[in-house]
Formats: structure tokens, C-alpha cells, sequence
């Protein structure tokens, strides 16, 4: 058999997971990345990674029970098969990555600590410090060394992905790709592709993320005919530091290790917030969720403190909004061994120590649900099937997309600290699926001709030009059109939307799309030129920013992050007993009938001659755990609840004759 | 709300000189630029807003600055350069701060030890060859389950964790006396394999650096990851290895990460003496 190749988009969690178990495999690999893969985004991750564990197993925790309140906290849109081998992997996934060395933090007879994150009432967050990204990302790092030094991986550092090379079937056969130093561009032959080239925050302008997560790459295959699912889902982390060039994270850790959210009753107080006394602050959270308290889920996290500020008026400062998220009663100590990362990042970006002085903090774009849609084999377990070759391939056969580009794992709201696991799980698990589509291909990468590796480098060559020239006298800026799309979609298409913002703003992004095909270059140079780089990452933002408000607009319901208060569902009213009791029975119809409709994936195909997305429904595989309620913090939550019991009752119980 | 004194007056302007150089072995220039006066900028939007006004203090075009930066939170280590003649990040490198020593302007030039690809943008492909020279890395078995590592007193935790944050920026090399910029030319008629594999070979004899020092006691330290002990050692004891280190303490004083460089050079050199003089013995 002749050597196989494959090349791996990414050099994240996902994509460096993906590498070191495909060359475990006998498969060479090579790796592409914007930036030496040790810089890539999943470095910025901070609070941990999830998994049940012996000590919560023996609080009444298991696999299962991660899987559902996976399932709960991302409002049933998850795909369950997926999600289900995920949770059942989990464990071993933490074990093996403390294999590799990771520093996860102890406890102190030497077991691995875990901390409770949100949308859980178990501790099952493994962490290494505040910076259990990075420790993670290194560990798979330095095994991609291994390998590289072993000869078994090649990596491609700066260097841009353009676009799959497909053949006249349709399946992918390679990349095209470019040196972002010597700007050369370049047809790469693989037997099969991967892309894990993660999230696209920068749609949005400032976030959360890294430059480099601009969705460019999914949106390349986007745009070569790959779909993309689930585009409205965009997580907006309640907690972040406002800034002028990046909304800088601060984890869900700081509550998870007993922070609490406050404002002071009085609007604007003046005073320093530890001359406030107790009684006229509002830790809001913890008295409208008195279950789970300042760690419900993220989506409820962020509307509440959005609707403080926005609504109630109780924003720390009225020019700027922020709600207090303070630590100062945590011993230093304490606060320095589990938090010492991030609270270095807020000391060093704000030069106040958030030990002494709560930290001032709110809501930031976050993480994407959505991405490329890619097909899974149901295993007879209700989980996905070891080694079979559709798992994780897009619609392009041959191309495989996994971690944060994906869509099956978060449904509507990703839980925290279950993205790192995703996205090593999708790395590792699609490692044989791909070693068996490779050995049912009867051409591989050795069979891929010299035409058609050129007339692929060709269309990349010719765009590239076509910017050099200026457009032929185009005149845009493409940063200040970048400036009008990020504030655009942070406007209308994050915590709280309505159809007619949307419909709106489809327009005027559209003009944007037709303006960012018209930018005038400052640099025509062909030497490390980053105005080109970033005017074609600029471009393809527009499909993605467009599936994102197509998707919301057609949307008519709330689900996770996607809120719309005009389909909102409201509270019960009724005192008397009996007319709540049919209120519930009411809720409970309407919930069904919305299910119906909307329990559906939104499933995108570009279309190139309207320039935009076209639109489908699929439905969601919901079969190990049926679709429940989610009633945090509703008026009349406990008989929905009842009512829905009882009527899950009846349908199970066995026929009557 | 950055605590500073607040009645301190703020310029109108500020003006910002970089040191440019068009490719590598160009010869650099200085380029005066101006941008307006915000609170809480940090190097990075202050680049930001010289790209997006593509002029130089004269309000002449010129081309882009070339500059590298990622995660914007220093962890990532991309950003690296000297600013104000010092090397650091310039992500967290504050304005505010930095007018509070140079009130006249701010000084960007890219790092000193490695080649300019272009403006502030420079080639660290050494930094990350010697983490391969120490072998940097855990030699498991294998990436199936086969149940958990080690237990770990938290002590060693607390011991690696700190070693484990390097996040090869290069500012302790860029600050190190001893370790010498190397940049090569490609030869005409010579293959990119060839001129990568010439390169490869100059920085395999040249003095490994502080972090790669570190990052071989991180592993020597770690229970799996001890089987490669001797190998790290030999590595060190090698020609670029320990014996390179002047023991100058520059470098430690520069990590943005604050990692226990010297601390991990003097375990180095103690655990590379024993090795020579087992390793004569065992002859
Ligand atoms: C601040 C922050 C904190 C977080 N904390 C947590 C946490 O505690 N727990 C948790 O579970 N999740 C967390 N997340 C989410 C998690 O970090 C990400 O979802 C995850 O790291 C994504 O990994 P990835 O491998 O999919 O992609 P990334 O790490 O984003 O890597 C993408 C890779 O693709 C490459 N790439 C992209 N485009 C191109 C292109 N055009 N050409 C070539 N290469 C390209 C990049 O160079 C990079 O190597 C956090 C996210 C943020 C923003
Ligand atoms: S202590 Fe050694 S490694 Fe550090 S700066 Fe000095 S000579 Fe360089
Ligand atoms: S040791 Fe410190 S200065 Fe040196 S590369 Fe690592 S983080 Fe940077
Ligand atoms: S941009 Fe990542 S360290 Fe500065």
C-alpha cells in the first residue's frame, strides 16, 4: 500500500489531537496552521475540561448524567450520539492527557482536583491553574514534536488554508494553501482532509477569541459547498473585560471557586464597592436562582446581567456598563493557587487587583455551537460507531471537520469547560473513522493530477492578484469595514434579537459583503503582506455573518443562546390551583408544538448567485433522552414540571388493553 | 479605570517610532508615526490604529507595520519585541504606563536575537528546535487508554505548573548575553530542504536558551517523562549546552511568565555535573 497522507487543517486542541493519533495510526500528516501551533486559540482557554469521576460517581454522578446535563444545558439541540460517546470518553480523555503531562491541579493526597462549573451540580472540572488551555494544548504540542522529530508529521506554519481541491466527483483531494511569509501560493495532494481551524468570533468584532479565529477556513469550505449548521448559536460569556482591542475572558472558574455577581441597589453608586454594605447589594443571581446561584448556565447568566444593566438601569457605571463579579472574600492564598492565572490577566489589563477590589465585568462573544455540519454512524448503544468512516465528514466526501468547527456537541449553549473536551474527543475518536475511509479509496493522494492540483492553485492565484491591484482601483478600508460588521452583529445578533433588527441588518451586511469585494489595499507588496491575508479573511467573514442572521431571523422561538423576547414563553399567571394546573397543561402543548417546528438543526448551503445562505431544517437525534422543559428561574416552574412528569409517565407505561 | 493618577494631564498625541526593515537583510530605518491619545491602549491598538490609518507622521503613505500577535492576553507569546529598548510583550505592555517613564514617545524594534522576516515581524524557528533538541516531552506508550498516570504530590504540581506556563515568547533568549543572533542567507541553487536542513544544523550547535534549560527539568521531573533523563542531559552537556549560560540572570529578569529560570539552569547544572561524572565512571 502506498504511504498515506493526510493533511490536517488547525493546530489546536482539535487538529493537534487529530495529528498525534493519526500518526500513532501509520498515517503521515501534514499540519497547517496560521500561527506555530503552540500559539493557537485553545492556548487562551482557561477554567478546565469536564469529565465524571470517581469522586463524583460516588455522589450519584456518571457518564450519563454528563451527557444530560450536556443535552439540558444546550436546550436538546445536540446531536445525542455524538454528545453520548463524548461523556463516555471523557474520563479517559482526562487520563490519557495527564498521561502526557499535564499539570492538573492536586488534591492533597496527590488525586486530580476537580471544580464545579455551570449547568452542573457535580465538580467535574479538571484544571490546571487558570490556564488549563494552554497546559492542554502544550501537552498535544510537544507530542506533535515527538512525532515530527520522528519523522512522521510535516507542519506548515503561517501558512493560510485557501480551500479544498475537489475533484470532478466532488471529494477532496487536498488543499491549497498560502505561505503567509513568502505569499506563495501552493496545491497540497492528501488522501483525506481535516479541518479544525476552530471559532469566528472576529465576525463580531472584538470577543473573547484570538485574531486568528476569524472562520475563514470553515467558511472557505462553506463557500466550496460544504454546509454549515447551526450558525445562529453564538455563546455570549457573561463574564469578560471590556476593552478597546479584545474583550479579555474571565472564566467561569471565578464563580465556580465561590465568586458572586452584585451590583449596588442604588443606580450608579458612587461609592467604592467595599463601602457598599451587604444590604444594598443585589447579588441578583443567587436570588432570582437560588439552586444553582451565581453558576447557572451561561446563556441565563448573560441575559440576566445584560437585563440589570440594560433594562433595570443597575449597571455599575451609566456611561460604561458592568456588574461587580467579586472575589475578596476568598483568601488570598487560595484565590492565587486556583485563580493566579486570570487574575494576573485582570491586574496586568486593568492594573487593579481583583483580590482587593472586585473585578468590573460584562457579557462578550464567546464560542460558536455552530459550524461545518459533518454526518455520524449511530452505534446500537444510542452512540457513535467506532472506526466508521462518516463520522465527522461534511457533505464533501473526504473532509472531515471536528472541534470548535463542528456543530453536533452543544446544541443551543455550550456548558463550560466541555469544549476542550469536544474538541480532543473529535481529534482522537475520528482518527480510525478516517484510516477507514482511506482503505475503501481506490485513489489517493498519489493519483492526484498535476491539472487539477494547478487549476485549483490557479482560482487562489487570481483572487490573490486581483486584491494586489486594488480591485482595479477599488477604494474601501477593509478595517473600517471589519469595525461596521463587528458592531453591526454585536447589535443584533447576540444576547437579545429581533426580526426586524435582523431583516435590517441582512441588508446592510450584504452592502458591507459588496463593499469588502471593493477594498484598496495599503500594501500591494508580495513579502509578508498581512493587509491581503487579512482583506480575504475579511471577505469570507460574510458568509458566515450571514448564516448567523439568516439563521436567527427564521428562528421564531428562544432556545439556549438564541433569545428572542417576542417568543419568549411566558410565566404562569393563575393562583388558583386548578387554573395554574391548566396553564401548565397549556405550556406543555405549546412547548410540544414549538418542539415540532423548531427541535430542527439549521442546515446552510451557499448559494453563489444570491450570494447568500440557503436554508433547511434537519431534525435532531433525540433518542436517548427525550426533550424536557428548561424552566430556570420561570414562575410556575414546579408544576410544569409536574405535569410533564405525569405525562412522561403515561407515555412510557405499557399499553392497557 | 485603570488606577492611575487620574489628574496626571494626558498628551494630545502620541507619537510612536518604529524601527522598520522591508525583508530580511534590508537595512532598517526609523519611521516616525502619530496617532490620537485614548486611555488604556496597549501596544497592540496602538499598532492596530497605525494600520488603519496607513500614514507615517507626515501624513505620507507607507506601507503596513509587519507585526505578530494572537491571543492579545500574554499567553500565547507571539507579540514579543522591544519596547522602550526593553524586550516584552507588547499586548500587556500598557501605554499608560509606559508614557508615565517616556513621555516623549514610544520605541517599537523588533527582537534583537532573531532574523527580521519583516518590520517587527521575526523567524523563532529556533526557539522551538531546541525544545526539540531537549525533547521536550512525555515518551508515553501510546495515545490509547490505558488508565491514569501517576498520582502527583501537589507540591510537584505546584513545582511544574510554574515551568509547564512557557509560552516561547523569546524574551529570555532576546535578553541572554550568550546566546547569539544566527541568521543564515539561502545560497543560490540551494533547495528549500537543504537551506532548512543547514539551519537546522547551526541552531542544533548553538546554545539551546533558558526556556529550553527549564523545559528539560520540567520533564526530568515528571515520572514518565524522567525515562528521557539522560538523553535531556546528554543534550546539555553537549556543545550549546549548559556550560553556555554565563549565568548573567538576564534572562529571568525579563520573563513575562515569571518562570524560575535560574533556578531551573542551577538544577540543570548540579544534574548535568552528576551525569558527566557517572557517565565517566560507568565507561
Ligand atoms: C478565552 C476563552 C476561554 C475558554 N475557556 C474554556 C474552558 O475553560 N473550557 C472549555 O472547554 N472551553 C473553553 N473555551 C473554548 C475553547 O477554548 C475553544 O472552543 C477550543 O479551544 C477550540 O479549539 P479548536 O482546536 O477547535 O480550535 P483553535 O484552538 O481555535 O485552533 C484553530 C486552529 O486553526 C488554525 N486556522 C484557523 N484558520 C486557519 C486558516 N485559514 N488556515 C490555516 N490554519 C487556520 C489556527 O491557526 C489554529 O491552529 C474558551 C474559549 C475562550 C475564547
Ligand atoms: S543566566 Fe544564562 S541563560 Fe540566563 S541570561 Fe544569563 S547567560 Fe543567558
Ligand atoms: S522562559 Fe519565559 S521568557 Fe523564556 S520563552 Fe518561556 S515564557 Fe518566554
Ligand atoms: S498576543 Fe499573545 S502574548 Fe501577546
Amino acid at each position: 500500500m502506498p504511504e498515506q497522507r493526510v493533511i490536517v487543517v488547525g493546530g489546536g486542541l482539535a487538529g493537534l489531537a487529530s495529528a498525534m493519533k493519526l500518526s500513532e495510526l501509520g498515517v503521515k500528516v501534514d499540519l497547517f496552521s496560521l500561527t506555530p501551533v503552540k500559539r493557537s486559540h485553545s492556548v487562551c482557554a482557561q477554567g478546565g475540561i469536564n469529565s465524571c469521576n470517581d469522586q463524583t460517581r460516588q455522589l450519584g454522578d456518571d457518564e450519563w448524567k454528563h451527557f444530560d446535563d450536556t443535552v439540558y444545558g444546550g436546550d436538546f439541540l445536540n446531536h445525542q450520539p455524538p454528545v453520548k460517546e463524548m461523556a463516555f470518553w471523557a474520563p479517559k480523555i482526562i487520563e490519557l492527557m495527564d498521561r502526557l503531562g499535564v499539570p492538573f491541579n492536586r488534591t492533597g493526597e496527590g488525586f486530580i482536583d476537580r471544580r464545579r462549573f455551570g449547568g452542573t451540580l457535580y465538580k467535574r472540572t479538571a484544571f490546571a491553574g487558570a490556564t488549563t488551555g494552554q497546559q492542554l494544548l502544550y501537552a498535544l504540542d510537544e507530542q506533535v514534536r515527538r512525532q515530527e522529530a520522528a519523522g512522521n508529521i510535516r507542519k506548515f506554519e503561517f501558512w493560510d488554508f485557501l480551500g479544498p481541491i475537489q475533484d470532478e466527483t466532488g471529494r477532496c483531494r487536498g488543499i491549497v494553501a498560502q505561505d503567509m511569509v513568502s505569499m506563495e501560493i501552493k496545491s497540497f495532494a492528501a488522501d483525506a482532509v481535516v479541518v479544525g481551524t476552530g471559532g469566528c468570533g472576529l465576525v463580531y468584532g472584538r470577543s473573547t477569541m484570538s485574531v486568528f479565529c476569524t472562520g475563514s477556513a470553515a467558511s472557505r469550505c462553506f463557500q466550496a459547498g460544504a454546509k454549515y449548521a447551526n450558525g445562529e448559536f453564538i455563546q455570549v460569556h457573561p463574564t469578560a473585560i471590556p476593552g478597546s482591542d479584545k474583550l479579555r475572558l474571565m472564566s467561569e472558574s471565578a464563580r465556580g471557586e465561590g465568586g458572586r455577581v452584585w451590583v449596588p441597589r442604588k443606580p450608579h453608586d458612587a461609592r467604592m464597592p467595599k463601602d457598599i454594605p451587604a444590604g444594598e447589594r443585589y447579588y441578583f443571581l443567587e436570588e432570582r436562582y437560588p439552586e444553582y446561584g451565581n453558576l447557572v448556565p451561561r446563556d441565563i447568566a448573560t441575559r440576566e446581567i445584560f437585563d440589570i444593566c440594560v433594562n433595570d438601569g443597575l449597571s455599575i457605571d451609566e456611561e460604561r456598563m458592568s456588574v461587580y463579579l467579586d472575589l475578596t472574600h476568598i483568601p488570598k492564598a487560595e484565590l492565587d493557587r486556583k485563580l493566579g492565572g486570570i487574575l494576573e490577566i485582570y491586574e496586568k489589563f486593568q492594573g487593579v487587583d481583583p483580590r482587593i477590589e472586585p473585578m468590573r465585568i460584562f457579557p462578550a462573544v464567546h464560542y460558536s455551537m455552530g459550524g461545518l455540519w459533518a454526518d455520524y454512524q449511530k452505534s446500537a448503544d444510542g452512540g457513535l460507531e467506532m472506526g466508521a468512516p462518516q463520522n465527522h465528514m461534511t457533505n464533501i466526501e473526504g473532509l472531515y471537520a471536528i472541534g470548535e468547527c463542528d456543530y453536533h456537541y452543544h446544541g443551543a449553549n455550550r456548558l463550560g469547560a466541555n469544549s476542550l473536551l469536544s474538541c480532543i474527543f473529535t481529534g482522537l475518536f475520528t482518527g480510525p473513522s478516517i484510516v477507514a475511509y482511506m482503505a475503501n479509496q481506490v485513489s489517493g493522494a498519489g493519483d492526484v493530477t498535476e491539472a487539477m492540483k494547478s487549476a485549483a492553485q490557479k482560482k487562489q492565484q487570481e483572487r490573490h492578484d486581483h486584491l494586489l491591484s486594488n480591485n482595479s482601483g477599488g477604494d474601501e478600508n477593509p478595517y473600517l469595514i471589519h469595525q461596521e460588521l463587528g458592531d453591526i452583529m454585536t447589535r443584533v445578533a447576540t444576547v437579545v434579537r429581533r426580526n426586524d433588527q435582523l431583516s435590517e441588518a441582512i441588508g446592510k451586511v450584504d452592502d458591507l459583503h459588496k463593499r469588502s469585494m471593493n477594498v484598496s489595499l495599503a500594501d500591494t507588496g508580495n513579502w509578508s503582506n498581512q493587509n491581503v491575508i487579512f482583506a480575504k479573511s475579511l471577505q469570507d467573514m460574510f458568509p458566515i455573518a450571514k448564516c448567523i442572521l439568516k439563521g436567527a431571523l427564521q428562528r421564531d422561538e428562544c432556545r439556549g443562546a438564541h433569545f428572542k423576547p417576542d417568543f419568549q414563553k411566558p410565566s404562569l399567571t393563575a393562583e388558583d390551583p386548578g387554573e395554574r394546573r391548566r396553564q401548565a397543561e397549556v405550556w406543555l402543548d405549546e412547548f410540544d408544538k414549538n418542539n415540532e417546528k423548531y427541535l430542527k438543526s439549521t442546515v446552510a448551503d451557499w448559494n453563489d448567485g444570491s450570494q447568500s445562505p440557503d436554508l433547511t431544517y434537519e431534525d435532531v437525534d433525540t433518542g436517548s433522552i427525550k426533550p424536557r422543559p428548561r424552566l430556570y428561574g420561570l414562575v410556575g416552574a414546579d408544576i410544569i414540571e409536574d405535569v410533564f412528569a405525569e405525562r412522561t409517565r403515561e407515555e412510557d407505561a405499557p399499553a392497557t388493553v | 479605570m485603570i488606577a492611575f493618577d487620574a489628574s496626571q494631564k494626558r498628551p494630545e498625541f502620541i507619537k510612536v517610532r518604529i524601527r522598520r526593515q522591508d525583508g530580511p537583510g534590508e537595512k532598517p530605518y526609523w519611521e516616525l508615526h502619530q496617532i490620537t491619545y485614548e486611555p488604556e491602549l496597549n501596544v497592540i491598538s496602538v499598532l492596530q490604529r497605525i494600520a488603519s490609518q496607513a500614514t507615517n507622521s507626515d501624513g505620507k503613505k507607507v506601507a503596513p507595520v509587519t507585526w505578530d500577535c494572537g491571543c492579545l492576553e500574554e499567553v500565547c507569546g507571539s507579540c514579543t519585541m522591544q519596547i522602550n529598548g526593553r524586550v516584552r510583550q507588547s499586548c500587556s505592555a500598557l501605554v499608560d504606563r509606559l508614557l508615565e517613564d517616556n513621555e516623549d514617545e514610544l520605541v517599537l524594534e523588533p527582537m534583537s536575537k532573531f532574523p527580521v522576516i519583516r518590520d517587527l515581524m521575526v523567524d523563532r524557528q529556533r526557539l522551538f528546535r531546541a525544545l526539540e533538541r531537549v525533547k521536550a516531552w512525555v515518551p508515553v506508550d501510546s495515545y490509547y487508554n490505558l488508565g491514569p498516570g501517576e498520582r502527583q504530590l501537589r507540591d510537584t504540581q505546584e513545582q511544574n505548573y510554574p515551568l509547564s506556563q512557557c509560552m516561547s515568547c523569546g524574551c529570555c533568549v532576546d535578553a541572554c548575553p550568550q546566546y547569539k543572533k544566527i541568521e543564515l542567507k539561502k545560497e543560490a541553487g540551494e533547495t528549500d530542504e537543504a537551506f532548512e536542513a543547514r539551519k537546522e544544523a547551526a541552531y542544533d550547535e548553538s546554545f539551546v536558551g533558558p526556556h529550553a534549560i527549564s523545559q528539560a527539568m520540567l520533564f526530568n521531573n515528571h515520572p514518565t517523562g524522567k525515562a528521557l533523563a539522560g538523553e535531556r542531559l546528554e543534550a546539555l552537556t553537549g556543545p550549546g549546552g549548559i556550560q553556555a549560560c554565563g549565568n548573567a540572570q538576564n534572562c529571568v529578569a525579563v520573563c513575562p511568565k515569571e518562570i524560575p529560570l535560574t533556578t531551573s539552569i542551577g538544577r540543570a547544572g548540579r544534574a548535568a555535573t552528576m551525569y558527566k561524572i557517572k557517565k565517566f565512571f560507568d565507561k
